[in-house]
This record gives structure tokens, C-alpha cells and sequence, in this order.
């Protein structure tokens, strides 16, 4: 189970009713009343960027309020990040680095480096606990020269689901100012971690409230089912609405080189679902939802493995927050689920637990405990 | 250009009441200059403005339209319950790659035959042209990327966003006629081995068009420089109304020639797509071995960038390409379009001679370039000067280079742009 995929109890890849609804709606009565697929401009929808922001840093975010904030509708997180590091490069300098989580997720690495980035890493995961290297994690910030470009990722972290604690944020949040070091959020799994998309943004909302000027990239591919639509929305803080404005200038300047403009349809359908007030609440149940069946299958896994006789600690499949299960197992072991059992995860132990149902859960603790013991 | 290396700003620890942002330093960028228009039209208030700026087709009641071979494949695919989210691959939609290499190549095209030709899906045009750029400068890097001159506005940044140098190669006659001359004196005097971007069709923003001599001209400056070909497609079908006549040039390079080079697709404006950002790079490889590679590296570019590109435009071009009937009705609707911008080439110079109006500049004798010139622009030679008074003083928004898409012309604006053009000319001397 490598990439990840919403599947229903069943193993289908579903839509989800709210975003089906929406995408009907579009298709049959258009865009404002109006049939029609005109370019959107360089940033895009533009229902589709406040509610996006919106939705990420509350409608009563300083920054929204304060008029601070700039967006742009991409393609998604990719697309988001991108455009954020070939931004920084731009005006930062081409080959000052960004510090990374170590892990973090494969395709950071290449589009840093695409984007005129050089590559740091801080700690990040503890092997020795399956969880969060806080301790490593501070001293990394304060080692890095002042100034730096900190990527973090906002919630669910991937691939290890390890996150800060809203306390360890804290403390986060207060290192980074002291260093003056430029905060870039990832955010993929808004509402889909804790089945709270509130609860997810906290610590990107404790950022800006705490004065960072941050950049972010939201995706819509899990949280929305929306995957291949590539929906996504860059944003920044600025420390004035002018600068904002500044800021929103140069990532014109940047996207339009790339691809011109956004592509509508995905985009259509997030503002057309959070607008709605009945599609919203709709959604905010199916995203739950979905979270749930995750965490549920997460304690079925754990208690799998007890039921198999593991004597192997397994918090940490509990304890993970998000799409994905930083197992801990090895390359090795890896390779014995997939040649002897034909369960296939990445190399480095990961598991999408989108991928597991009460119908295989059985087998892979089986499988899992069998190639662990 | 902006200079990369700025210095970060030197906050210390107890300055918490001066607030200097990081960004303190970033100036504000200038408004693109093609999509500016747009924004500034979108603010005007004034009941009589029209919009030559952008080129999206308008019916005759000057309103945008959605093609009915689309509205059918839009419809299908949302009753489709088969039909998932599911991320495409880095390389796009099966089915959409199939179809879109023959739509250019052609059907019997030896290289799609052989399998010779790598191709991703973009995000129209400019995506297309974009990885294209990553991927010549991975490849070549150093390599001068010649681009014509007038050519589209946003060619240059796009290679040198690519980490490419740009040059230009004379294009057009003070007259608006193809300097041919020119153009393969340029081409000749590039190094061996530099990038050549073509417009395939329906030049942008000229209108002007080599012959098919003129082709073949530069098909053997081509070969002798060894030049990498890239091919920028955006109006096939779109400028005389038949797909293929559209190809001619791309299809005696590809298919006659056997050249090895690049094309650029849009569905953009044949399909009415603009928004969906739907397109296709394909490279045409001497054999099957490197256009193997050549797809692997175009996926390198591809995936970093965004990853994978998005199903649902691709989804409807597949959708009317792989229908016969559907097929049928898009031709019938592209010929539709390109008579109905022919038309109003027509009765802009029609209305511009019932009131003589003069030509733009002493250059010209008439204003039978605009009917001369092919696609959806009108070159109309008008200045810098006169484009900012007919924006200014009649609310008619165009590029300054005085470009005009025809497609914003209609029955009910065409007087009211002669008159204005009228005034602009005539009035450019106090200027």
C-alpha cells in the first residue's frame, strides 16, 4: 500500500458525496450561472483562494483581518512548494539552503533543488521511540545561521506522522523568532490528521499569531478526495498589507513562466463546497470520517499485532498521526512483506494506512508480525 | 531582472518594536503585460469598453462560449460512475497522450509509428514550453534559445526561467510581411546546436506565416545548424479551419524531413479549454531507445515541478478525440470559429474604409494586413501611443504592440473600434 489513495470499506477509491455534489452543480449549471472555462488568471479562483485561506488560518486570523495576506491558487502541494522555494531563491539567493525534517516526504528534496535551493536537514524523528527528536529537533534551530528557511510540516507529518505537541510548538514557535529564521508550512492533511480541521491549523494559526510571516502550501488532494484535480493554495503572511501586495506581485512573476494560470476545475469545486454552508458542514463529516476510519484502523492494526503475540512495542501505530505509519520496520523486513506476504509499502517502512481495511488489517498484522519477531 | 542575492535583514533580538520584514526588500513586480490587460479591463466601469486583449474566442454577442463537443464530453464523464480522483501518472492521461501526438503528427506519422516520439501531458502552452526549457537546459546547458522577433510575450521568460539565454531572429517586415531574409541570415549566424522556437501556425502576434518554400528554407538552416526545434503549436485548426492544412509545417519537418524536434500543443483556444490548462510536450526522437529516456527525463522535470498534472481537461479532450461524432462536431465548431475571426477581419477593415480611416504610420498604404493575416491577432501596426489613447479615451483594451484578437470583435463593437482607431491615428501626430 505505497501512495495514498482514499479507499472505502471495501478497498473502492471513492469520491466523497459533498465533493460529487459540487462538481454536479458545475457541470450542470456552471460557474456563477455561466457556462464557461476562461482562464482565471495568474492566481487563480478567486473564491477558491479565500476560502482557502480561510479555512487554513480562521476567519479570524490577525493576518486576514490585518488584510496581510496574500494567496494564490496551485497545483496542490507540489505546486505550492515550489513556487514558494523558487521564491525564496529569488530573493533570498539561489543555493542558500532550507532546513528540512529528516524525514520528510521524497519530493521535497528535488523540488528545492529544482527551485535553486541547497538542502539542510534538522532532527527530526527518534528511531529509538518511534517518535518526535524534540531535544535534537531545538538544537537544530538554534544551530542554523540566523535568517534560515525552516520547512515544517503543519500536521500529519509524512512519512513518519510523528507531530509536535501544541506545547512543543510553543517552543518551537519561540525558537524560530528569536533566530528571525522564515517559516514554510506544508500543509496537506488540514482536517484529515485529528478529524478537527480546526484542531490541525492550530499550530500554523499559533505561528501567525505568535507574528512569524509565514508561507504555505495547502493541498486538497486528500482532505477533498481531490488528488489528480491538483488543487492547492500558496500563501503569505506579510508585515504590512503593502508588502503583502509586494509579495502577491513576485509570485505572479513566478507562476506565470511555469503555467500561465491554475487549472479551474478542482478549484471550482473546493470554493463551490466550502461556500455552501450545507456542503461545508456535508464535508467536514466526510472528512471526519475518513479520520476516523484511519485511527480506527490504526488501534485495529496495534491490536492485531498483540492478538498475533507480538512482544514488540506498537504505540507508535497509535500514536502517529495522519495518512501514514512510520512503522519502523526495515528495509529488509520491507522486502519479505512484499516477496513473501505481497504487501508493498516504501522502502523506509512506511504504510498508508488509507490502504488498510477490516478486511486485510488481520493479514497484515500477521504478515507484520511474522517478518518482525 | 530582479537580482537574486539579496541580503537578509539584520533583526536583532531586542528591536521588537521596529518590526523590519524579511521582505522589506522585495519591490512590487510590473503587471504582465498580456494578462494585466485583462485585469484592467475586468475594473473598468465604462458600458462601451471591449476587450481585444487576451486571445479566448467570443460569439457574436461578445460572450464567452463552451463548445458543445466539450459540453457532451462533460456531461459523459459526469455520469461516468467508473470515474475516480485517482492521481494521473507524472506523465499524464493514457489516453489523451495517444490522441494528442496524432492530432499534430498525424495519423501515419512514421515516428508515431516507430514509437520515436516522448510525450507528457502540460498544462497547455506554456507548461509544455516550460518543461521543455528544464529539459534542454539539463541537457544543453548553454545553449541559446533564439526566439522570433515579435514573438509571444512570455517566450523569453519561460527559457530563462529554463536557466536559459534568449536571443531573437528578425521576423517581420516594417510592412508586416515575413522577412525571410532576415530570419535565415539570424538562424544561420546562431551557434551550432541552439534552441529555435517556431510557431507552428497563425504566428503570435504577427499573423504572418512563412510559405511552404519558406518552410523548407528553414528546414535546411535548421539541419545545417543542428538547431534543437522547438515548435510552438497553439491554433492548429483554429487559423484556416482544418486541422491538418494547420500542421503543414510541423508535419514536412516531423514526417518529410525526419527531424529530429520539439512540439509544443495547446488546447487552449482550438478546444476553448483555456482554464482546464491542457497541452502536450512531445519530442520526436531519431529512435524508440532515446524518446524511452527522453520521457524518463521529462518526467524528472515534471514531477518536482508538480508533480502530475490534472485529469479533468485532459479527460475531455480524450473524451471528444476518441468519439467519432464528438470528433466530427469539434471540426465543425473550429471551422465555425476561424470563419467567424476571418469575418471580422473582414468588417474591421470594411468599417475602417467606409469612414478612411488612415493607416497606423506612413509605413502603410492600406489596412490590408489585417485581412492578410492569419489566426486570431491582428498585428494592426498601431503604436504604443495610439494603443494608450484608444484604451484611455474608448475603453478598448489591447496589448501594446498593438495586437488585437479578433476574437473580441463583433457586429456590434466593429464601428465603434474604427471610429476609435480612426481617432487614435488620426489624432497620433499631437501625440
Amino acid at each position: 500500500r505505497g501512495a495514498g489513495a482514499p479507499r472505502d470499506k471495501n478497498e473502492k477509491p471513492y469520491l466523497l458525496p459533498s465533493v460529487k455534489e459540487a462538481e454536479k452543480r458545475i457541470v450542470e449549471s456552471g460557474w456563477n450561472g455561466v457556462q464557461q472555462k476562461e482562464y482565471a488568471g495568474i492566481t487563480g479562483i478567486k473564491e477558491f483562494c479565500d476560502a482557502s485561506v480561510k479555512f487554513a488560518y480562521g476567519a479570524d486570523s490577525p493576518a486576514l483581518k490585518e488584510n496581510r495576506l496574500i494567496s494564490a491558487q496551485v497545483l496542490s502541494g507540489t505546486g505550492g512548494g515550489r513556487i514558494a522555494f523558487e521564491f525564496y531563491a529569488r530573493f533570498l539567493g539561489k543555493g542558500v539552503p532550507v532546513y528540512m525534517p529528516d524525514p520528510t516526504w521524497a519530493n521535497h528534496l528535488p523540488m528545492a533543488k529544482d527551485a535553486g535551493l541547497s538542502l539542510q536537514t534538522y532532527r527530526y524523528y527518534d528511531k529509538n521511540t518511534y517518535g518526535l527528536d524534540f531535544t535534537g529537533m531545538c538544537e537544530d534551530i538554534k544551530a542554523a545561521k540566523d535568517g534560515s528557511i525552516f520547512m515544517l510540516h503543519a500536521c500529519a507529518h509524512n512519512p513518519t506522522g510523528v507531530d509536535p505537541t501544541i506545547e512543543q510548538w510553543k517552543e518551537i514557535s519561540a525558537l524560530l523568532k528569536k533566530k528571525n529564521h522564515i517559516v514554510f508550512l506544508d500543509m496537506a492533511y488540514q482536517g484529515f490528521a485529528s478529524g478537527d480541521a480546526d484542531k490541525d491549523a492550530a499550530a500554523l494559526r499559533m505561528l501567525v499569531a505568535d507574528g512569524h510571516d509565514v508561507m504555505l502550501a495547502q493541498s486538497f488532494a486528500k482532505n477533498f478526495g481531490l488528488y489528480g484535480e491538483r488543487v492547492g493554495c500558496l500563501s503569505m503572511v506579510g508585515s504590512t498589507t503593502e508588502e503583502a501586495q509586494r509579495l502577491l506581485s513576485q509570485l505572479k512573476i513566478l507562476i506565470r513562466p511555469m503555467y500561465s494560470n491554475p487549472p479551474i476545475h478542482g478549484a471550482r469545486i473546493v470554493a463551490t463546497v466550502l461556500d455552501d454552508p450545507v456542503l461545508n458542514k456535508q464535508w467536514y463529516a466526510e472528512c471526519k470520517g475518513m479520520a476516523d476510519r484511519i485511527i480506527e484502523m490504526r488501534t485495529a492494526l496495534k491490536d492485531g499485532l498483540a492478538k498475533e503475540g507480538s512482544t514488540r512495542n506498537w504505540d507508535h501505530v497509535v500514536d502517529q498521526i495522519g495518512m501514514f505509519c512510520f512503522s519502523g520496520m526495515t528495509p529488509e523486513q520491507v522486502e519479505k512483506l512484499k516477496t513473501e506476504y505481497h504487501i508493498y509499502m516504501t522502502k523506509n517502512g512506511r504504510i498508508s494506512m488509507a490502504g488498510i481495511t477490516t478486511k486485510n488489517v488481520g493479514y497484515l498484522a500477521h504478515a507484520m508480525h511474522a517478518v518482525t519477531k | 531582472q530582479l537580482d537574486a542575492s539579496l541580503p537578509l535583514s539584520q533583526r536583532s533580538s531586542d528591536d521588537s518594536n521596529m518590526k523590519a520584514s524579511t521582505w522589506s526588500r522585495v519591490p512590487m513586480a510590473p503587471a504582465d503585460p498580456i494578462l494585466g490587460v485583462a485585469v484592467a479591463y475586468t475594473m473598468d466601469p465604462d458600458p462601451r469598453k471591449v476587450n481585444l486583449g487576451i486571445g479566448a474566442y467570443r460569439n457574436e454577442q461578445g460572450k464567452p462560449i463552451v463548445l458543445k463537443c466539450v459540453r457532451e464530453a462533460e456531461k459523459k464523464i459526469a455520469m461516468d460512475e467508473t470515474m475516480m480522483k485517482e492521481y494521473l501518472p507524472i506523465q499524464g492521461l493514457d489516453s489523451f497522450l495517444k490522441v494528442t501526438s496524432q492530432v499534430i503528427f498525424g495519423n501515419d506519422s512514421p515516428a508515431l509509428r516507430d514509437e520515436r516520439v516522448a510525450v507528457v501531458q502540460s498544462l497547455s502552452g506554456t507548461g509544455a514550453l516550460r518543461i521543455a526549457g528544464e529539459f534542454i537546459a539539463g541537457a544543453k546547458p548553454g545553449a541559446l534559445v533564439y526566439i522570433s522577433d515579435p514573438s509571444w510575450g512570455n517566450h523569453h521568460q519561460i527559457f530563462q526561467r529554463s536557466g536559459l539565454k534568449t536571443r531573437t531572429y528578425r521576423y517581420l517586415t516594417p510592412t508586416m510581411g515575413l522577412d525571410i531574409g532576415g530570419m535565415l541570415q539570424d538562424l544561420a549566424a546562431a551557434p551550432k546546436g541552439s534552441v529555435f522556437v517556431l510557431h507552428t501556425v497563425a504566428h503570435n502576434p504577427t499573423g504572418v506565416d512563412p510559405t511552404q518554400a519558406q518552410w523548407k528554407q528553414i528546414a535546411d538552416v535548421c539541419q545545417e545548424r543542428e538547431a534543437i526545434i522547438v515548435f510552438d503549436t497553439a491554433y492548429q485548426g483554429y487559423a484556416s479551419g482544418d486541422l491538418n492544412k494547420d500542421a503543414w509545417s510541423v508535419r514536412y519537418f516531423a514526417n518529410e524531413r525526419n527531424m529530429e524536434l520539439m512540439v509544443t500543443q495547446s488546447y487552449s483556444k482550438n478546444f476553448g479549454l483555456y482554464g482546464e490548462r491542457i497541452g502536450a510536450l512531445n519530442i520526436m526522437c531519431s529512435d524508440k531507445a532515446t524518446a524511452v529516456k527522453v520521457q524518463s527525463q521529462l518526467k524528472a522535470v515534471v514531477r518536482p515541478m508538480y508533480s502530475n498534472p490534472q485529469l479533468h481537461g485532459a479527460r475531455l479532450v480524450s473524451a471528444v478525440l476518441s468519439d467519432r461524432a464528438l470528433t466530427a462536431l469539434w471540426e465543425e465548431e473550429l471551422t465555425m470559429m476561424s470563419n467567424q475571426i476571418t469575418a471580422m477581419r473582414q468588417a474591421l477593415v470594411d468599417a475602417l474604409a467606409a469612414i478612411r480611416c488612415p493607416p497606423p504610420n506612413s509605413k502603410f498604404s492600406s489596412w490590408k494586413h489585417i485581412t492578410d493575416q492569419i489566426g486570431m491577432f491582428a498585428y494592426t501596426g498601431l503604436s504604443v501611443k495610439q494603443c494608450e489613447l484608444l484604451t484611455a479615451k474608448h475603453h478598448i483594451y489591447c496589448t501594446k504592440n498593438g495586437r488585437f484578437s479578433m476574437a473580441g470583435v463583433n457586429p456590434g463593437n466593429v464601428k465603434y473600434i474604427a471610429e476609435a482607431m480612426k481617432d487614435a491615428v488620426s489624432n497620433s501626430a499631437k501625440l
